[in-house]
């Protein structure tokens, strides 16, 4: 630490350098920043201590597949569920039939098996006592300027009314306040009543059926058993079941959306390649143009040890500096980006675990780009060195 | 003085961009470089430029290093690019070659695709014989009222449990007609009404056990594969089977989703969609076929798109940066060198010209490197993403077409041009007195 204010002085001896480094270090901590987020984004859903004890029943035969209403009871009484919700896809759009809002049709008490997300218990009761009631995302109501009690239009890309009509008119009782990462995905969504979407849907459209059922169990660690317990009440009959922990499935929904983490790896690959050779090349510069005055120092009597911690420290600092910077840019960056994709992208803001591996990685490539340099600064030879040769 | 010499040449930098960017056609660039080049042989600038260009070339190789930096650095910015780019450019493509102008998609009216609609066997018999529709040589039209629905399979390579969803298309005898580029390549086409499917050849590769001769479970039920089908679009990476068989597996009855007929020729679509709107028994939405799937892919595609070109916008930042650092240190390191030829009567054009052309140069050489790695490894790399509007995964190859790789060189230029446009300015700028006074 009694050599900070040299290092400092050494490393903007030339500032221009410096500085069109720091900004290249930041670009990419920058890009590390933001593409981290995404990767947690994807990582994190689903996976939460809630998340953990909520089951996904489904069809087995497909997602789009639905489920008799009457096996809700039977699930009800596997040893070792608490509870059992179910809800259906009811495929809304506001406006233009390509502008979607992911709207399910859900029982009553769906939201208590979410207790992450957050509803005032005058929005729940305004819910069940309101037939063509919504409870409606933080998000979305933003995004639409939708207030509590307003009277909004949804149309259905799939389910007609008895009229034959699809547009639908709905009123908001409610908010849904998401507040763990893993459930943002309810700051974007409505809520309404399945047995008002089962009384009011064109006959033969949905006849009593649900989507998929959500259990909650009383303990973690029988969630698997659970699971197989619920499947085999359906086994062999026609609509047989496919139980998965949410974690799990959200998993599988993610893989098959794509490989983000080969994505984001692969870029990252390439983005700090180029930053080691860039932040090296400005290392050797240094190096060699202070030739004489790291002699000077040895002279002075500081140890080849002394000067090689130098050099390292130097260039450490560099890209720490720089990759600082970045990622903080990238904080600040995150929540615009997440604003101004219209919800499309909800992106975490840079969490500890971000900013730990983001200083390791500059530490790491701050020592390995100044170790040649730091290598060459240690052999020097103090007479060759202020001879110039 | 020096402070608003600088944002007024940042502005026009600006200007410039933008005028590469969006307006600038190769031939456009070529009529550019033949203008230039008869700049440097004919006028004595151009020679003179040309003369300090090459000096600094040959001194290139004393300072490899730091020159490949510029090189390495654009490399990777156009790799990357390019990669991302052909990404969404193969994920279009591969909805832009399905279907043709002349066979034309119904749906009920408001459905965003083929899954959510659903078309009763009265409207099927309606849109079947309606004006418009092509007919085979005994008269009967030719259209197949089809049914859109998914399987959960397992993945090939996945673990054990692991499932994906496949998109399984119920079609009638004619889906072949309709579809000429849809060809069996192993096995035989499945026979109406028994449960047997053909894979598209992209579903093959996706998923585990879809050899002709092997069984599969689609719920409760024991299918067979008996054949696969190739088709070079979205088809791939369906499972198709007889339309009654499949309806009846998933319990609709006789409604289907979708209904394609053959037009009698692209221009009949307005007869035929006049014709089922003019219809009060019908409420339906009507396109060609091109058009519907080609619309499907432009939500996704933009996505890929903005984010390929914001990871290049990021990367590109460094890569300027690093270039104005090596170029600064180039200049500075032949400050002398310039001084002097100015003050033997060089103007400040051929100075400037030669340090663009030298970072333009390397610039080049980065994108062409970057552009060419891409295309190694990225070209016909397949992929596979939940799309929109199906049910099931499409398997998609990446494309790394001429277009993607010239726009990979104009970014690269771009760079070279920016990194080297400050440095070179600086260089003709300086006062002869202090270069020459300096170390």
């Amino acid at each position: 630490m009694k050599y900070f204010h040299l290092i400092w002085a050494a490393l903007f001896r030339r500032k221009t350098r410096t500085i069109l480094t720091l900004v290249s270090i930041a670009a990419a901590f920058l890009l590390f920043g933001m593409l981290d987020a995404v990767r947690t984004s994807f990582d994190q859903a689903g996976k939460s201590a809630n998340g953990a004890q909520r089951l996904q029943t489904g069809s087995k035969l497909s997602f789009i597949q639905p489920l008799p209403q009457g096996l809700g009871e039977k699930i009800a009484t596997v040893p070792g569920v608490k509870s059992v919700a179910y809800a259906n896809w009811f495929g809304g759009a506001y406006q233009d039939p390509h502008n979607q809002v992911f709207t399910f049709a859900v029982s009553d008490n769906y939201i208590d098996q979410y207790p992450e997300v957050q509803v005032s218990d005058d929005a729940r009761k305004a819910f069940i006592n309101t037939r063509i009631g919504i409870l409606v995302g933080e998000k979305l109501l933003e995004k639409y300027n939708w207030k509590v009690g307003d009277q909004i239009p949804l149309q259905s890309n799939i389910f007609p009314q008895q009229n034959g009509s699809k547009n639908w008119t709905f009123q908001i009782v409610g908010v849904l306040h998401p507040t763990d990462q893993s459930v943002a995905f309810y700051g974007q969504i409505i809520l309404m009543h399945w047995k008002y979407f089962d009384d009011a849907v064109m006959k033969g459209y949905n006849n009593g059926q649900v989507g998929w059922y959500v259990t909650r169990v009383k303990d973690v660690n029988q969630a698997d058993q659970v699971a197989k317990a619920i499947d085999a009440l359906s086994a062999n009959s026609d609509h047989e079941t496919r139980t998965q922990t949410e974690a799990a499935a959200t998993a599988s929904w993610m893989k098959q959306l794509a490989d983000i983490g080969l994505i984001v790896g692969s870029i990252m690959g390439a983005v700090f390649f180029t930053l080691l050779l860039l932040t090296g090349n400005t290392m050797m510069q240094a190096v060699r143009e202070r030739t004489s005055e790291l002699a000077v120092l040895k002279t002075l009597g500081f140890s080849d040890r002394g000067v090689l911690a130098m050099v390292l420290a130097e260039s450490a600092l560099l890209v720490v500096f720089g990759g600082v910077i970045g990622i903080a840019l990238a904080a600040a960056l995150i929540p615009i980006v997440s604003a101004g994709s219209g919800g499309f992208l909800n992106l975490p803001t840079v969490g500890a675990s971000s900013w730990l591996l983001g200083i390791s990685l500059m530490l790491a490539i701050g020592l390995v780009v100044g170790a040649i340099p730091a290598w060459r600064a240690m052999r020097l030879n103090i007479v060759d060195a202020l001879a110039g040769r | 003085m020096n402070f608003l010499f600088n944002l007024g040449v940042s502005l026009l930098l600006l200007v410039a961009l933008v005028v590469w960017g969006w307006l600038m056609p190769w031939y456009v660039v070529l009529a550019l470089v033949v203008i230039f080049v008869a700049w440097m042989a004919l006028s004595l600038r151009g020679r003179q430029a040309a003369s300090v260009t090459s000096v600094g070339i040959s001194t290139l190789r004393q300072r490899l290093g730091s020159s490949s930096v510029v090189v390495i650095g654009i490399a990777g910015v156009v790799g990357v690019l390019v990669a991302l780019l052909a990404m969404s450019e193969g994920y279009s493509e591969t909805l832009r070659n399905t279907g043709s102008e002349d066979t034309a998609i119904v749906l009920r009216g408001g459905s965003a695709s083929e899954v959510s609609s659903v078309l009763t066997h009265d409207n099927i018999v309606v849109i079947e014989q309606a004006a418009g529709v092509a007919r085979d040589k005994q008269g009967k039209p030719i259209a197949s009222g089809e049914i859109v629905v998914a399987a959960n399979l397992p993945v090939k390579g996945g673990a054990t449990d692991e499932e994906g969803s496949v998109q399984v298309r119920g079609v009638g005898e004619q889906a072949w007609a309709l579809r000429p580029n849809a060809k069996i390549i192993a096995g035989r086409a499945f026979q109406p009404g028994m449960r047997e499917l053909v894979v598209g050849q992209g579903a093959q590769r996706q998923f585990a056990g879809l050899q002709p001769g092997h069984e599969v479970k689609l719920g409760t039920q024991t299918w067979t594969v008996v054949g696969v089908f190739a088709s070079g679009d979205a088809y791939d990476s369906e499972i198709w089977g007889d339309e009654n068989v499949v309806a009846d597996t998933y319990r609709r009855g006789s409604s289907r989703t979708s209904v394609i007929v053959k037009l009698t020729d692209a221009k009949a679509l307005d007869t035929f969609k006049a014709a089922l709107a003019a219809d009060p028994r019908l409420q339906v939405d009507v396109d060609t076929t091109l058009n519907y799937f080609s619309k499907q892919s432009e939500g996704m595609s933009k996505v890929m798109r903005i984010m390929g070109i914001t990871v290049g916008s990021i990367m590109a930042i460094g890569a300027i940066f690093g270039a104005l650092n090596t170029m600064f240190a180039a200049v500075a390191a032949r400050a002398r060198e310039i001084a002097t030829l100015r003050a033997i009567g060089f103007r400040g054009v051929p100075v400037v010209v030669a340090v663009m052309l030298e970072t333009m140069m390397l610039a080049l050489l980065g994108g062409l490197i970057g552009g060419l790695l891409a295309w190694l490894i990225f070209n016909g790399w397949t992929a596979s993403t939940l799309a929109t509007g199906t049910t099931g995964q499409l398997a998609f190859t990446f494309k790394v077409t001429p277009a993607l790789l010239w726009e990979g060189l104009k970014w690269a230029l771009a760079i070279g041009f920016v990194g080297g446009l400050f440095p070179a300015l600086r260089a003709a700028r300086l006062p002869v007195t202090t270069a020459l006074r300096e170390l």
